[in-house]
C-alpha cells in the first residue's frame, strides 16, 4: 500500500514576496506598540468623569481607537472567563446545574442593570486615574457579550465524541494537552462563531457604556459611542458629525470582518469534524498572505513549541500522568472539597444579606411606583411581542426566498450580515429624527430599534433552515403539483421551523435588552421617555434609584427566564423531535 | 442443560495459571444503581485473565457489555464490585501500558497524521527527536510513509485505521485492546488489515505480549484469536471460555473452522441453555435473573423484517441454519439476530441446533396477505408479549381511550436503562402500530384506541401475567 500522492505540506507553501511581507508585519507590530504607550498613557491621567466630546471630524480617529480597545479587552476578558467558567461547570458534576443555571439568569440581565454597581465599584478601586472609568466601561461591554460564548464553550466541552476522551485517558494526556489538542480545538468553530455575535454585541452595548449618568453626575469616556449620543443629542443635533461617525463605525466592523473574522473562519476549517473534505469553504487572502509570512509563523511558533516542550516534560512525570483517569463520573463523595465551600458559604452569605435587606428595600418603595414598574413590563412585554411578530413577517418569505436561490443568497447574504453588524444603538438617533419628521415618535420609534437589533437573528436562521430543505423533498412538492398553500405549510415552514425557534430565542432576548435604549432616549437637547420597563430601567440608573433599578432588573429577568422556560423551550423540544430532519 | 462439546476441539481448559497474568479482573461487576431498590445490572461478577502470548476475542450479543468489559480491563471504567490487577497492582495505582484502537478510530481531525501518532508520546514526554523518529518508523511499518503530513480527513477509512494502529503501537504497549476495530471498514480493507496485524503479531514486530479483541463477527474471531470469551446478555457473564488451537494461517473453509464457528452460533442463538464449560456461572449474586424478568426484553426488530425472513425460510423448505441465512440475506449476524429472536418471541419459528425451523402459525403467517398477517401478528403479539398487552388493556379500560406513554415507561423504569426502556418502547410502538392495536400520538406521548374498535382482543387470551 504504497502512496501514490505525497502530500507534504512543506512544499505547497511557496512564497512570493517574501521581504515585502515581513515588512508589512513589522510595521503593523511598530504601530502596535505605539497604540499600547498612547492608550496607558491616558489611563494614567486624572480621572475626568465627563470629558468634552468634541464633534470635529479630526477627533474621530482617536475616539474610534479608544473604542476599539475597549471592546478589543472586554472580548478577551470575556474569552478568558466563558473559557474557565465552561470548565469548571463541565468537570464538576456538583456545581454543574447551579453554574448553568446562574449563566442563564445572567444572561437575561440587560446591560445596563449592571452599571451602577460596575462603575461604583471600579471608580472606586482605583481612584485617582482615569483608568477606573475605563475599567468599568469594559466590564459592562464584558457583561454584554460574555454570556453566549461561555455557553458555547461549555457545551463544545460536553459534545466532544466520547472515544476521542477515551483515547486521550488512554494515552494519559495531561490536562495542559487535553486543552490544547483535544478541548480547545474542538470548541474553536463554536467559539469564533459566538465571538462574532458577541463583538457585534459589544458595539451595541459601547453605545450606552460610553456616555451615562450616575449619582447625579454625567459620565462620558472618549469614544465613538458618546460622539454619536453627543452629535445626538446636541440641540439642534449635529447631522455632519453623526453621519462622520456613523461611516467610521461600518468601516471599522467591515475591516474586522475582513481583517478578523475571516480569516479566523477559513482557518478554523481544520477543526471541523468531517469524514471527507468539503469542496466549498470560506477563503480568505489575509490569511494566505499571513501563513506565507515566515516571520509571523516561525518566531512565536519556535518559542511557543520550546516552552511546550519542558511543560510536557515535567508533567509527564506527574502523579496525573502515571495512571489512566477513569471515564466514570466520581461519585459525589461525603467529603466536601474546599472550593464548593467556599462557593456554598460564599452564596449562602448573600442570601442571608438579602434576605436581612430585601423587606427594607419593598418598605421603601410604593404601591404606585410598583404598580408602575408592573405596567411598564405589560408594555414592554407587547413591544417586544409586537416586533418579533414583525420581523418573523418579513424574514420568513425573505429568508425563504433567498435560501431557495443560491444566486440570490450570494449577494444578498454578505450585504446583509454588514447591515446586520451595524449595532442599532448607533442607528437609532437618525431613525429616531426621520420618524420624528415623519411625525411619529418613540412609541414606534422604540418598535424600530428592537427589530433593528434582532430581525437578522432571524432572518439568518431562516435564511439557513431554508438552505438545509433536502432537494427531494422540494422536488416531491412540485412532482405532486403543491398548492402554494400546501407547499408552506407540508415543506417549507416545518423544514425551517427549527431554525426559525432557534432564531426566534436570540431575537426574543435581543428586543428585551434593546429595550432599555429604545423606550428612553436623549435627542436634540430632550428627553424622550415612554412606558416601559426599559425605560425605567435607564430612567432609574440616570436618577440614582437603585431600589426601583434592582426590582425592574428582577422583573425583567424573571419575564426573560420564564418565557425561556415556558414558551421558547418547549417549542424547541418539539422542534428537536418531531420537526428534526434525519440525515 | 448441556452443550455438546466442541467438535474437533480439545475441551477448554482452565482459566489460565494466575501468576503470569498482565491483567486480571477478579469478581467485576458494574451496574447501576436506581432511584427504587432496583439496580441495572450490567456485568455480573466476572472473573476474566488477560495473559501474555494470547490474542483474546471476546464476543456477545449487543447489550452483552463487552464494550464496558474492555473499559474495566484497560482502566477506563471502575468496576462498581470487584477489582482488577495490572501485575497485581491495583489498576487505579499502576502505571499502565495499553492501548486502545477504536471503532471510530478516534483520531484526531485538528491534527496531520504525524501529530496524531506523537501525541501519546509527548504525553509520556518523550523528546521532539525520539518522538519523531518512533512515530516515522511505525508509520512506515503500517505502511503510511509519505502520509506524515496529511490530515486524517484526507485518508480513507482504512488508512485512517491504519493511523490508528500506528498511534496505538507507537507507546509499545503490553495489552493492545481493540473495540470493535474493523467494523467500520469495508469488507476488503477489514480483511486485509487483518491479516497484516496477524502478521505484525506472528512476527513480533511489535512488542505488545497480548491483544485483547472485542468484536460482533464471529468468523473474525475463529480467524484471530487464540482464545475466545462468548459473553451473554441480562446481565453480562461469561457463557463459554475456550482455546482455539486450530493453526495459523486459518482456512475459512476447512471443516474445523467452519465446525467452531457454527459451535459459537448455536451459544449465541440459545441464550437460555448453559453450555457445559461456562466456568463461575453461579459466581457472585446475580441482582436480577432474566428468570425473574417480569417484561420480556423485545428483540429490536421491524414486523416487515418478521415477514421477510419467514417469507425467505419457508422458500428454504421451512428450515435453515441461521449462519446460511444471513449469509443469503448479506445480513450481519448481529442485525438478524434480533429478528430471530422476535419471530421466536411470537411463536413464528423455533431455534434447534442454530437451526431456525418455521412453526405452523409461521407457515400461515408467511403465505397470508397483509390483512391476515396484521391479525395474526396481532393475535401472536397480545399472547405473547405482555407490555402489549398491557397498554392494549389499559386503553380499553380507560373511558377516554388514551394512555400516557409515560405511565408504562414508569413500569419498564424498574427493569431496563433509561436508555433501553425507550427502545423497549420504541418496538413495541412500531409492533402495535403495525398490529393496530393501537396507534400512538408522538405529539402528546400517548397511546390512543384506534378509530375502528377491533374485537376485544386482550380478553380473548388466556390469562398469562408475568410469566415468559
Amino acid at each position: 500500500m504504497k502512496p501514490q500522492h505525497p502530500l507534504a505540506r512543506s512544499l505547497v507553501t511557496v512564497r512570493s514576496w517574501p521581504f515585502l511581507i515581513d515588512l508589512g508585519v513589522a510595521t503593523f507590530g511598530l504601530a502596535l506598540f505605539l497604540g499600547i504607550v498612547q492608550m496607558g498613557s491616558y489611563w494614567l491621567t486624572r480621572p475626568q468623569p465627563s470629558a468634552t466630546i468634541s464633534l470635529s471630524v479630526h477627533a474621530l480617529p482617536l475616539y474610534a481607537f479608544y473604542s476599539v480597545v475597549r471592546i478589543g479587552l472586554a472580548y478577551l476578558l470575556s474569552l478568558i472567563f466563558a473559557v474557565g467558567y465552561g470548565y469548571l461547570a463541565a468537570y464538576n458534576a456538583r456545581v454543574e446545574t447551579w453554574m448553568i443555571a446562574v449563566l442563564d439568569i445572567l444572561q437575561s440581565i440587560p446591560v445596563l442593570s449592571f452599571l451602577p454597581p460596575v462603575m461604583l465599584a471600579m471608580v472606586a478601586l482605583v481612584p485617582h486615574y482615569q483608568l477606573g472609568l475605563e475599567m468599568g466601561a469594559i466590564l459592562l461591554i464584558f457583561t454584554g457579550q460574555v454570556w453566549n460564548m461561555a455557553f458555547s464553550f461549555y457545551s463544545s466541552l460536553k459534545s466532544i465524541p466520547r472515544e476521542m476522551v477515551e483515547a486521550s485517558r488512554i494515552y494519559r494526556f495531561s490536562a495542559w494537552q487535553r486543552f490544547w489538542q483535544l478541548e480547545l480545538p474542538n470548541a474553536a468553530i463554536g467559539l469564533i462563531w459566538n465571538s462574532i455575535v458577541s463583538v457585534a454585541g459589544g458595539w451595541f452595548a459601547l453605545i450606552a457604556c460610553e456616555m451615562f449618568s450616575l449619582k447625579g453626575t454625567d459620565f462620558r469616556l472618549p469614544g465613538l459611542g458618546s460622539y454619536l449620543l453627543t452629535a445626538a443629542s446636541a440641540n439642534p443635533v449635529d447631522l455632519h458629525a453623526l453621519l462622520w461617525g456613523l461611516t467610521v463605525l461600518v468601516l471599522i466592523i467591515v475591516a474586522t470582518d475582513q481583517l478578523l473574522w475571516r480569516p479566523l473562519i477559513a482557518w478554523s476549517d481544520k477543526f471541523k469534524f468531517e469524514q471527507v473534505e468539503s469542496s466549498s469553504r470560506v477563503t480568505s487572502p489575509i490569511l494566505t498572505l499571513l501563513q506565507k509570512s515566515s516571520f509571523l509563523l516561525r518566531l512565536p511558533g519556535g518559542l511557543w513549541e520550546r516552552a511546550e516542550e519542558k511543560i510536557y516534560s515535567r508533567l509527564a512525570h506527574g502523579r496525573g500522568c502515571s495512571v489512566i483517569q477513569p471515564m466514570d463520573p466520581p461519585e459525589v463523595k461525603g467529603g466536601i472539597n474546599v472550593l464548593t465551600a467556599t462557593l456554598g458559604s460564599a452564596a449562602g452569605l448573600l442570601l442571608l444579606w438579602g434576605a436581612i435587606h430585601l423587606p427594607a428595600l419593598f418598605h421603601s418603595v410604593g404601591k404606585a411606583e410598583i404598580l408602575h414598574l408592573f405596567a411598564g413590563a405589560a408594555a414592554t412585554f407587547l413591544r417586544v411581542n409586537v416586533s418579533l411578530l414583525i420581523a418573523a413577517a418579513w424574514t420568513i418569505p425573505v429568508g425563504v426566498a433567498i435560501g431557495f436561490h443560491p444566486k440570490l443568497a450570494r449577494i444578498a447574504q454578505p450585504i446583509a450580515q454588514i447591515v446586520a453588524s451595524v449595532p442599532a444603538t448607533a442607528l437609532f438617533p437618525v431613525l429616531l429624527l426621520g420618524l420624528i419628521k415623519l411625525g411619529g415618535g418613540l412609541g414606534i420609534g422604540s418598535i424600530v430599534l428592537m427589530l433593528l437589533g434582532t430581525q437578522w437573528y432571524i432572518l439568518f436562521n431562516v435564511i439557513a433552515g431554508a438552505t438545509a430543505i433536502p432537494s427531494d423533498l422540494k422536488e416531491v412538492s412540485t412532482l405532486y403539483r403543491f398548492s402554494l398553500w400546501q407547499r408552506w405549510t407540508t415543506v417549507i415552514l416545518p423544514g425551517i421551523f427549527p431554525y426559525l425557534i432557534t432564531g426566534m430565542v436570540t431575537a426574543s432576548g435581543g428586543a428585551w435588552n434593546a429595550s432599555i435604549f429604545a423606550e428612553y432616549f436623549h435627542l436634540n437637547g430632550k428627553t424622550l421617555e415612554i412606558l416601559g420597563l426599559g425605560a425605567q430601567i435607564n430612567s432609574a440608573t440616570q436618577h440614582n434609584q437603585l431600589t426601583i433599578l434592582l426590582l425592574a432588573t428582577i422583573l425583567i429577568s424573571l419575564m426573560v427566564v420564564t418565557m425561556n422556560r415556558l414558551v421558547w423551550r418547549r417549542l424547541y423540544r418539539l422542534a428537536e423531535t418531531r420537526f428534526k430532519l434525519e440525515t | 442443560m448441556q452443550e455438546a462439546v466442541i467438535p474437533n476441539q480439545t475441551p477448554p481448559l482452565e482459566a489460565p495459571p494466575a501468576v503470569d497474568a498482565i491483567i486480571r479482573a477478579v469478581k467485576v461487576e458494574k451496574y447501576y444503581a436506581q432511584p427504587s431498590q432496583n439496580r441495572i445490572q450490567v456485568i455480573s461478577a466476572t472473573d476474566l485473565d488477560i495473559v501474555p502470548g494470547e490474542i483474546l476475542a471476546l464476543l456477545g450479543p449487543s447489550g452483552s457489555g463487552k464494550s464496558t468489559m474492555l473499559r474495566m480491563l484497560s482502566g477506563l471504567s471502575v468496576p462498581t464490585a470487584g477489582q482488577v490487577y495490572w501485575h497485581n497492582l491495583p489498576i487505579a495505582s499502576a502505571e499502565v501500558n495499553v492501548s486502545i484502537v477504536f471503532q471510530s478510530f478516534a483520531l484526531f481531525p485538528w491534527l496531520t497524521v504525524l501529530e496524531n501518532v506523537e501525541a501519546p508520546l509527548q504525553a509520556r514526554g518523550v523528546a521532539p527527536e525520539e518522538r519523531r523518529e518512533r512515530s516515522m518508523k511505525m508509520l512506515d511499518t503500517v505502511g503510511l510513509d509519505g502520509f506524515e503530513g496529511a490530515y486524517p480527513k484526507e485518508l480513507s477509512g482504512g488508512m485512517k485505521q491504519r493511523v490508528g494502529f500506528a498511534r496505538a503501537l507507537v507507546v509499545e504497549p503490553e495489552v493492545l485492546f481493540m473495540d470493535e476495530p474493523f467494523s467500520a471498514l469495508d469488507v476488503l480493507t477489514a480483511e486485509n488489515l487483518r491479516s497484516e496485524l496477524l502478521e505484525l503479531w506472528a512476527k513480533k514486530t511489535m512488542p505488545t505480549k497480548a491483544v485483547f479483541l472485542v468484536t460482533h463477527n464471529i468468523e473474525e474471531a475463529v480467524l484471530l484469536a487464540d482464545r475466545i470469551v462468548v459473553l451473554g446478555r441480562n446481565p453480562g457473564h461469561i457463557r463459554t471460555d475456550f482455546k482455539v488451537q486450530l493453526p495459523q494461517p486459518r482456512d475459512r473453509k476447512s471443516e474445523p473452522f467452519t465446525q467452531l464457528v457454527d459451535y459459537i452460533y448455536k451459544v449465541l442463538t440459545r441464550p437460555d441453555v448453559v453450555p457445559a464449560e461456562a466456568p463461575d456461572q453461579q459466581a457472585g449474586q446475580r441482582v436480577r435473573d432474566q428468570r425473574q424478568m417480569h417484561y420480556q426484553m423485545l428483540p429490536h426488530a421491524r414486523p416487515g423484517g418478521m415477514a421477510g425472513l419467514l417469507e425467505l425460510l419457508l422458500d428454504k423448505g421451512g428450515r435453515d441454519d441461521i449462519y446460511h441465512l444471513a449469509d443469503d440475506l448479506a445480513f450481519e449476524i448481529d442485525d438478524l439476530l434480533p429478528i430471530v429472536d422476535a419471530a421466536q418471541l411470537l411463536g413464528f419459528l423455533t431455534i434447534e441446533e442454530g437451526d431456525a425451523a418455521i412453526t405452523p402459525s409461521g407457515t400461515e403467517f408467511a403465505n397470508s396477505e397483509i390483512l391476515r398477517q396484521k391479525e395474526l401478528f396481532r393475535g401472536a403479539a397480545v399472547k405473547s408479549v405482555l407490555l402489549l398487552r398491557q397498554i392494549r388493556r389499559a386503553l380499553e379500560a380507560k373511558s377516554d381511550h388514551t394512555v400516557p406513554e409515560d405511565f408504562f415507561l414508569d413500569m419498564l423504569d424498574e427493569q431496563f436503562s433509561e436508555e433501553e426502556c425507550l427502545r423497549q418502547m420504541e418496538t413495541a410502538v412500531a409492533w402495535g402500530r403495525y398490529a393496530e392495536l393501537f396507534d400512538f400520538d408522538a405529539g402528546r406521548r400517548r397511546f390512543v384506541l384506534p378509530d375502528t374498535p377491533e374485537e376485544d382482543i386482550a380478553s380473548e387470551t388466556t390469562p398469562n401475567e408475568g410469566a415468559e
